[in-house]
């Protein structure tokens, strides 16, 4: 264990942290995962930490985040909590193969890779990487490692497990892989994990990820996901972040879709102190469809911020981004969106939409809907609106004799549904609508079985 | 078809600047380079009064503490500011007279860019102060103006006759802390228009200034401020032109305006810059400040621009929404070809309840530029009720330009309500089909296109502009597009 | 059952109404006319409790109580229903759960228990029924992408479903074809009773044809100028509103 403090600049920080501890690093990780850090750990010095005012990291304060006192662990720590026992996710009503990562290391319970009904690979990140290395070896950094985010380069250096998934080349799994990310500790801890999606050409995956904090201490995470979907692939991924508002949680995920895959992800941050999510999407061949949506629902002091970079690197490829937003108290959000579409990715559609609902003068949000087009034949459009209800539909509802609390609930929950109404799986979907509803009445104050009562 | 089409666009884009002529006037220069002994050396010239030459030092002091801005979308050269003259002017008498007393050169010159000096040439509702280099040359209708109480003349006979008023409001919009340029331009700045409404005065005529970059390897740091006092108004217009030479040549200006209770400025720009050659050479460097604030409840500002010039332009209008029921208007025609470039937008600023602002751009690209809107939508915390609603669409000829849009939206009050909408498209084959269809050729018809593409914007010049600025878009897309 | 007194409103300063008188009794039927622009929405909206408005004096009184200072829901709960000239669009809402929550809203408000899934299902259907509008349009979310007739026949569908006990319908029959004119008829006829009562606002005398005023008032410039029984309606349409100006002038 190490924990870091003084005045030295992050970077050095961590590098030096690298450094004492690289032998430790690699013993609990894969030869494979090991073979990337140097270089991770030399692009990190170069590329630094995101600092506040940076273009990307504009309103996010992502240095103080990195700044808490947190252990950092290298090795399978003992953890005095079964589980099992005292965590039932909300979510699991609906069926689907579970995977525990806990403080983002892979919770072994006998199998470090389970093959699943359909021919779907599921596991250990690093047992894949031994056991499947030609499969691990063809996409990891791959997508990741050309990202400029010095976060993502450390991630690379740090991290020593995650999930792997791999449905091979028209393989189909009958429920979805859920993915139960959980932090608890007996000290403040910082976790790095990787994950690594593949579908095959021809393969469809269903992955839900939900996140939670289970004991009262401060976390971090700073995670990286890469995805690909090779050509036809369809890919759903969710995410639900609940963690306490003590925690920090930053995510990066690179999806790379082949010619006419499908991918869509959808990211419900009901709980969580602070949250960056970075959503890039590589469309690298014709007729791929991209849907990156997401609901951030904040009060009390939650900080979120998303970060969505959809690259139209091919023609005739199609995009859509749709984020919603409520903030209530003195919660401060931020959206970028950026759509880029390079030369001669003609006959491009691509479109987003950030609408945001402000509950109280406390709180803060800041939009940036950005378009970046060197093409000409494209059909291209983003919007944004920031305000209140709309006063028409509440009075016409309250002319019905809906109460004015009432009214706003229903306009609110409206206002989400338009997100989650993307989720294909109806069992999930119904669940989340759920969960949104508690959520906006106030139900969900704080999250599942959590010892931090952040009131 | 799709060949003819590209075939028309390229002779189209192709269309030479008609503005690139030279006039050969004897000049007064300072060397080249730039040190606190230069900026001495200008406000001596100038015979200032001692507040100017503190300012101009403090400005030049702070900006050696600055770096350039590069969160723009631009990729500027590296500018070598030592390699710049700061102060060039046509010889003439140090105080005019009469028309007779000006320089039949600068008269002809300014015949040839269709500014008349003589004042019943003009179009009769204009009063024009005209500005070559560093130097205002001319004021047109000050007399008449006068009898109003209206000041309008140039900046440097304002800091003269009026110090008190220029020292009340300079830098109170845009201080030299500003940025990079504005410190740059608070330190060098040459000459410019000042213009003072007083209250309940609505200004009869067009006021006008048109700014003229004649000498070679010399930057213009020209700088303007408009005073409206309570419920008065006035309309503003700009123009400029600069010859064509293989250097690149900077402009660095500011504008600052100060509206008072009830009053309103409408403020309109028709940038004609020198961009540059087809390769790209040459070209005016245009950074620009211009700022207003609705100081006063009730007040407005808007401004209108027409940007078909300049091979770089790094410009924001903006308002600065201050008082409460207060109104920030931005309307914006870019036109972007060959290898130009253009970063351009506003920011509204909301401060009082009740603001309101509208943001109209319209960009169009061409050829090998690259064409950015840039726009922040700031909403503070007791903006009550502000509304904002942001239309940028942009418009692509080709398939080797860029089109961006990077707006910024914040908000802080619940009772705010901002609205963006952006879409980027190409004229539609249909479109042009249809138009052919009924007997118009390819290119009238990208031009009636465009021109259209435009008219939200062109409608909100004074008629004589709008004719003007079409013909300018008709250029810079047909001799440019159109 | 409604009593307005000396009522007048203004938006942004400028006054709309200057003036109403209105007794509307139980078992009544009013119907009010007017040209475009007179202040008919205007009124309906002041009634149901659109907050735009500015009350700048008067005094309405429903079943005895004070109305205006009551909130929109309340005086929907106290049993008055508006049907819009412009009914809103609510994207994410579905009919469904409006409905629903609308009536249990009422229903508590007078002391009942909630409907049960299966009894508000039954309701539903048989309103559904009654005014002849497709499943297909109380499936969808409320009023979004319904054509400007169907808006109209959600109106009164969702009067039938509420039942109360003072209607308001603001030009219900404009952009209605034939048999749905007719069926918008049947609603308001059906809900008719000694208990309850409607006030129509409508430019044309065919609906009258199939709903009998009792009364019509004339709504000229913010103030009604006449008043008569079903006749004035005919009388109305021979002349045009010319004629009412006329009359007021001399
Ligand atoms: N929100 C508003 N803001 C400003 N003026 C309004 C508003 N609502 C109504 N008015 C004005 O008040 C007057 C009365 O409008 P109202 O809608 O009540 O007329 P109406 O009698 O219902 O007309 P119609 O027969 O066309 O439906 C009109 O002049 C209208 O323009
Ligand atoms: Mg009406």
């Amino acid at each position: 264990m190490g924990t870091i403090t003084g005045n030295i600049s992050l970077t050095e920080q961590f590098r030096d942290l690298y450094r004492n501890y690289s032998d430790e690093i690699a013993a609990n990780s894969a030869p494979l995962m090991n073979a990337f850090r140097e270089d991770a750990i030399t692009r990190l010095e170069k590329q630094g930490f995101p600092y506040k005012g940076r273009e990307d990291y504009r309103y996010a304060d992502i240095e103080s985040v990195f700044r808490q006192d947190l252990a950092k662990s290298f090795s399978d720590q003992k953890i005095n909590f079964k589980i099992r026992e005292i965590f039932h996710c909300d979510v699991p009503d609906i069926n689907t193969n579970l995977f525990l990562l806990v403080n983002g290391r892979y919770y072994n319970n006998g199998e470090m890779l389970k093959e699943l009904p359909g021919g779907i690979i599921a596991g250990s990140l690093a047992q894949a990487a031994k056991d499947y290395p030609e499969i691990v070896e063809k996409h990891y950094d791959r997508y990741a490692g050309s990202s400029s985010d010095g976060l993502v380069a450390m991630n690379t250096a740090f991290a020593q497990d995650g999930i792997f998934i791999y449905a091979p080349p028209g393989a189909r799994g009958e429920k979805p892989v859920q993915i139960v990310n959980i932090m608890i500790s007996e000290t403040g801890q910082m976790a790095q994990h990787r994950n690594l999606f593949i579908a095959g050409d021809d393969a469809e995956l269903n992955i839900v990820i939900c996140d939670h904090s289970l004991s009262a201490h401060r976390f971090l995470t700073n995670s990286v996901n890469e995805v690909y979907a090779g050509e036809r692939a369809q890919i759903d991924l969710t995410r639900i972040q609940n963690e306490h508002n003590g925690s920090s949680q930053i995510t990066h995920t690179f999806n790379q879709q082949e010619t006419s895959s499908r991918l869509a992800s959808n990211i419900i941050s009901l709980h969580g102190g602070f949250i960056r999510n970075n959503v890039f999407v590589k469309l690298n061949g014709e007729y791929a469809e991209n849907h990156s949506m997401g609901l951030y629902l904040s009060d009390k002091g939650q900080y979120i911020d998303n970060f969505v970079f959809i690259d139209h690197a091919s023609p005739n490829c199609f995009s859509n981004q749709l984020y919603k937003g409520v903030l209530d108290d003195y919660a401060s959000g931020s959206f970028t969106g950026r759509i880029l579409v390079e030369r001669d990715a003609q006959k491009t559609n691509a479109y987003q939409s950030n609408n945001n609902l402000l509950l109280t003068d406390d709180a803060k949000i800041y939009s940036r809907p950005q378009l970046e087009i060197y093409a000409d034949d494209v059909k291209c459009s983003h919007g944004s609106t920031t305000g209140q209800l709309d006063e028409n539909a509440l009075f016409y509802l309250r002319s019905r004799g809906i109460d004015l609390r009432e009214a706003r609930f229903l306009l609110m929950f409206a206002f989400a549904h338009q997100v989650i109404q993307n989720i294909r799986v109806k069992a999930l979907r119904e669940r989340i609508d759920d969960l949104v509803d508690k959520r906006l009445r106030g139900e969900l104050s704080r999250c599942n079985n959590c010892a931090m009562q952040c009131g | 078809m799709q060949n003819e089409q590209d075939h028309i666009l390229n002779e189209v884009t192709s269309g030479e600047y008609k503005f690139g002529f030279y006039t050969d006037i004897e000049q007064d220069s300072i060397g080249r380079g730039l040190d606190e002994d230069v900026i001495r050396t200008i406000s001596a010239k100038k015979n200032e009064p001692e507040f100017m030459l503190e300012f101009r030092l403090k400005a030049y002091r702070h900006w050696l503490t600055m770096k350039m801005p590069e969160w723009a979308h631009l990729d500027i050269p590296v500018i070598d500011y030592q390699d710049q003259i700061y102060y060039s002017a046509p010889v003439q008498k140090a105080k005019l007279n009469s028309l007779d007393e000006v320089d039949p050169e600068l008269i002809e010159t300014f015949n040839k860019l269709g500014i008349p000096l003589e004042e019943q040439k003009l179009l009769s509702g204009v009063a024009v102060d005209a500005v070559m280099d560093s130097i205002s040359v001319k004021t047109t209708f000050k007399e008449t103006l006068a009898e109003l109480g209206i000041i309008f003349c140039s900046f440097s006979e304002a800091v003269r006759e009026h110090p008190d008023l220029v020292r009340q409001y300079m830098g109170s919009v845009v201080p030299y802390t500003d940025n990079f340029f504005a410190a740059l331009n608070s330190a060098v700045f040459s000459d410019g228009s000042f213009c003072y409404i007083p209250k309940g005065v609505r200004c009869p005529m067009e006021l006008s200034t048109y700014f003229r970059i004649n000498a070679a390897n010399t930057g213009q740091f020209e700088r303007t401020l408009i005073v409206a006092e309570d419920k008065s108004y006035v309309s503003y217009l700009e123009g400029c032109t600069a010859p064509m030479r293989d250097e690149n040549q900077l402009h660095a200006a500011i504008v600052e305006i100060v509206a008072l209770g009830s009053a309103e400025v409408k403020y309109a720009t028709v940038q004609n810059w020198y961009p540059g050659n087809k390769e790209g050479k040459g070209g005016i460097y245009n950074f620009v400040t211009k700022r207003g604030i609705c100081k006063g409840d009730n007040s407005k500002i808007s401004w209108t621009q027409i940007e078909t010039g300049s091979a770089i332009t790094w410009k924001y209008p903006s308002v600065i929404l201050r008082g409460h029921n207060t109104t920030g208007e931005f309307y914006s025609v870019a036109v972007t070809n060959n290898r130009q470039q253009a970063d351009t937008g506003t920011k509204m600023i909301h401060i009082g309840k009740n603001s309101k602002s509208i943001i109209i751009s319209k960009g169009i690209s061409a050829g090998l530029s690259n064409n950015s809107y840039r726009g922040l939508v700031k909403v503070l915390r007791g903006a009550e009720n502000a509304r904002n609603f942001s239309q940028c669409d942009s418009l692509l000829l080709g398939d080797k330009c860029g089109a961006h849009t990077f707006p910024y939206i914040e908000s802080a009050n619940h009772s705010a309500v901002i609205e963006h909408e952006a879409t980027t498209s190409k004229i539609g084959e249909d479109q042009i089909f249809y138009c052919n269809q009924r007997g118009i050729s390819t290119e009238d018809a990208i031009g009636l296109i465009v021109n259209g593409y435009a008219k939200e914007v062109l409608n909100k010049l004074p008629m004589e502009f709008a004719v003007e600025a079409q013909k300018l878009l008709q250029i810079s897309l047909e001799g440019s597009v159109g | 059952m409604l009593l307005i007194k000396d009522l007048r409103v203004s938006i942004d300063g400028e006054e709309i109404l200057k003036g109403i008188n209105l007794e509307v009794k139980a078992g009544e039927l009013h119907a009010i006319m007017g040209p475009n622009g007179s202040g008919k929405s205007t009124l309906a909206a002041v009634l149901a409790g659109r907050e735009l408005y500015e009350i700048t004096s008067g005094k309405v009184l429903f079943k005895g109580e004070d109305l205006l200072e009551k909130s929109p829901e309340e005086r929907a709960k106290d049993g008055l229903f508006l049907g819009f000239q412009y009914p809103i669009e609510i994207p994410g809402v579905s009919m469904v759960n409006f409905m629903k929550t609308a009536i249990n809203s009422i229903r508590k408000n007078r002391g009942e228990e909630p409907l049960s899934a299966s009894e508000f299902l039954k309701k539903m259907r048989e309103k559904k029924d009654l005014v002849e509008i497709s499943s297909s349009l109380t499936n969808r979310s409320v009023n979004e992408g319904f054509s400007g007739g169907e808006k109209k026949k959600n109106e009164i569908f969702q009067m039938a479903m509420l039942e109360p006990e003072l209607a308001i319908l603001d030009e219900t029959d404009s952009g209605l074809d034939i048999d749905a004119l007719r069926i918008v008829a049947r609603g308001v006829n059906n809900l008719k009773s000694p208990l309850n009562a409607t006030i129509v606002i409508t430019h044309y005398q065919r609906l009258l044809e199939y709903i009998v005023p009792d009364f019509v008032h004339v709504l000229y410039n913010g103030r009604f100028v006449k008043s008569g029984g079903k006749e004035l309606a005919l009388l109305l349409e021979e002349k045009g509103y010319e004629w009412i100006n006329a009359e007021e002038v001399n």
